[in-house]
């Protein structure tokens, strides 16, 4: 049998979606024979490579950058899932939203430094007004919410799918 | 003038870039490391209540949720002017014990094992924990049961293993059950057993890695760490000590409300995280680090007599200060034993059954800093809060921001030593991104942001033309 082609990627959150992912413990070393984990923060894979079986996406859509990463993840992936409630419905990450983004900076970079005060310019992502969803920009096959997802549902979800059932996960999880 | 990207750097907590400058002849001429993203928790938690401060900075960081949630509690507790059930303390103490374990695990095992175990320069789509468990299934079970060990005891005491919202402002939420103690207290000897022969298998080979000692961050700083009055290594509560390059202590019992006295914050035009510096030294040659080797550098000693014999080996072997990042790898696993034997003193203290676990209070003052080390290091919250509660102003120290002076440093002096720009090579380049996992850095955390780690190299002319680039597929 060939090795599934898995991928995780971890945008604009916490990493708790990927930390519930380690937390099927001891699994994983079964789990390790049914995959290839070919890119994430997990990791050295240095550039997301074509025809991913399935993709796991943390975190909501906050710069430039993490834009042009979903697009090409989008189109390199067969099955995408927002995975945990950054990526469902941008939680967390949009609580700045109905702040400008100038001021945002302003606050942290000028107000909030003795020396430099100055806005990272340099080399540096441009943030997007908001901070958004994942279905906002690309399809999105499967939704796993959750603050995080429950480590038990990730890891039936991803069985399920390498076994070509129906995934059954949404009894087990919640929003929060 | 040439540039190298790596870009994102790999197998870290968060988003980073690191840009390397050659100059004519392919010689390293300087180095900038980038934090890319930024999430503003400062501006936009203005106007919430600020009993709600544990929960929302908890999702700073998956990794040590826990760390955020305690020290936003203790904030909560200054502003609430309260004192806290004995019992809350302790058991406060317990699941931050629990977390270092954890996280620390994750660290050594998860993420910089397989540079240890498989090679910086070996096959960069294998050097992960993957690899780890085909190549080295018993050191990676062991990693995986520690891991496991700390989140259980986490789940344990506040019913999750991520974002529990267990840590409440006066305390922690329920009491703690005499069948979840006893679960952790029949765990634990097997937890120290892999604590202490991962500890003993570091020991063994760390003189393989002289050459890393000698260029991975090696150059004097300062560093800081929580003690006790005593000079003991503290992790919940005590004051802030800077030691100098020599030994000297330079600032001894910094207490939390004091800090914005000792440390300033400067903006940095390359990085959206601020680089921390200490104050009376002025930026940037007030540089210092912190996290386990700023620990065991700032403490006398740890205050337990197994980390205690570990501490005291340590520093005979690589001096007072031991200088080198390299050597956080070292003193993480020495503090691994350390939290282990404060889980065992806290778990045999009848006290943490106690049913008291929770004060309640009202606003009692308009301002309120918490301090506790982190497992990365110093985690400082400090709000002010109008009569009604709501909050007016916010600032977050954050671990990894501490270090962010030194980090840049190390890159450099890793990237001069190590990349020769007329024959790069992906394992070059790798050393570079280890140096980067020696602190742990959670950049999550640390900008209250995050991103994609990776590695993609790309070697530019100053026009940004493409000349050369690595892949791995």
């Amino acid at each position: 049998m060939n090795k599934a082609k898995v991928a995780t990627v971890w945008l604009d959150g916490c990493s708790g979606c990927h930390m519930s992912l380690l937390d099927m413990d001891a699994a994983i070393i079964s789990l390790a024979r049914k995959i290839d984990l070919v890119y994430g923060p997990l990791v050295d894979a240095q550039e997301f490579p074509e025809g991913v079986d399935v993709v796991l996406v943390e975190g909501a859509v906050s710069s430039q950058e993490d834009l042009n990463k979903l697009h090409k993840i989008r189109q390199r992936s067969h099955v995408l899932v927002s995975l945990g409630d950054c990526a469902v419905t941008g939680n967390v990450p949009a609580m700045r939203n109905s702040v400008p983004v100038s001021k945002l900076l302003h606050r942290i970079y000028v107000d909030g430094a003795q020396e430099g005060k100055t806005v990272p310019v340099d080399r540096v992502p441009t943030l997007l007004k908001q901070a958004r969803p994942l279905r906002e920009f690309v399809k999105v096959d499967f939704y796993l919410p959750g603050c995080p997802p429950p480590s038990k549902a990730i890891a039936s979800f991803i069985t399920d799918l390498l076994e070509g059932r129906k995934s059954e996960a949404s009894s087990k999880v919640k929003f929060g | 003038m040439k540039r190298i990207t790596i870009d994102p750097v790999s197998r870290i907590e968060g988003h980073a870039k690191i840009t390397i400058h050659l100059n004519e002849e392919g010689q390293v001429a300087g180095t900038e490391f980038h934090v890319t993203q930024v999430r503003g928790f400062e501006k936009f938690t203005e106007g919430r209540p600020f009993y709600e401060m544990p929960g929302i900075t908890a999702r700073i960081c998956g990794i040590c949720p826990i760390s955020h949630s305690l020290a936003s509690s203790k904030a909560c507790d200054a502003i609430m002017a309260l004192r806290l059930p004995p019992a809350a303390k302790k058991l406060r103490e317990l699941v931050h014990f629990a977390q270092i374990v954890q996280s620390h695990a994750l660290s050594f095992f998860y993420l910089s094992s397989p540079d240890l175990l498989l090679g910086m320069d070996s096959d960069p789509a294998a050097r992960n924990v993957l690899g780890v468990i085909a190549e080295h299934p018993e050191m990676a079970r062991d990693g995986i049961e520690l891991r496991k060990f700390g989140l259980q005891l986490i789940e344990g005491l506040a019913e999750e293993r991520v974002h529990p919202s267990w840590i409440v402002p006066g305390g922690v939420a329920t009491p703690f059950l005499a069948t979840a103690r006893d679960h952790a207290l029949a765990a634990l000897p097997a937890a120290s057993e892999i604590a202490e022969r991962t500890l003993r298998f570091f020991k063994s080979v760390v003189d393989n890695y002289k050459e890393q000692i000698e260029f991975f961050g090696s150059f004097p700083t300062m560093y800081a760490g929580l003690v006790d009055a005593g000079g003991n290594l503290q992790l919940y509560d005590g004051g802030l000590r800077f030691r100098g390059t020599n030994g000297e202590i330079v600032q001894d019992h910094i207490a939390p409300e004091d800090y914005a006295n000792w440390i300033g914050e400067a903006s940095l035009r390359e990085s959206y995280l601020k680089a921390p510096y200490f104050k009376p030294r002025g930026f940037p040659a007030g540089i210092y680090r912190v996290g386990p080797l700023g620990r065991l550098n700032a403490a006398d000693r740890c205050g337990t007599p197994k980390a205690d014999a570990e501490f005291r080996e340590f520093h005979e072997r690589f001096g007072a200060v031991a200088q080198s990042a390299f050597h956080y790898h070292y003193a993480r696993l020495i503090e691994i034993v350390f939290a282990l034997e404060r889980i065992e003193s806290l778990l045999n203290d009848p006290q943490i059954l106690d049913s008291q676990v929770r004060a309640t209070a009202g606003v009692n003052s308009l301002e309120g800093v918490g301090m506790i080390e982190a497992p990365r290091g110093t985690l400082i919250h400090h709000y002010k809060v109008n009569p009604e509660g709501a909050i007016t102003w916010a600032n977050l120290i954050v671990a990894t921001g501490h270090n962010n002076l030194a980090m840049g440093q190390s890159v450099n002096q890793v990237s001069k030593h190590f990349i020769d720009g007329t024959k790069l090579n992906e394992g070059m380049l790798n050393h570079v991104s280890a140096v980067v996992r020696a602190y742990d850095p959670c950049l999550s955390c640390s900008t209250h942001a995050i991103g994609v780690p990776a590695l993609q190299i790309r070697l530019v002319d100053a026009a940004g033309k493409l000349l050369d680039q690595l892949t791995t597929d």
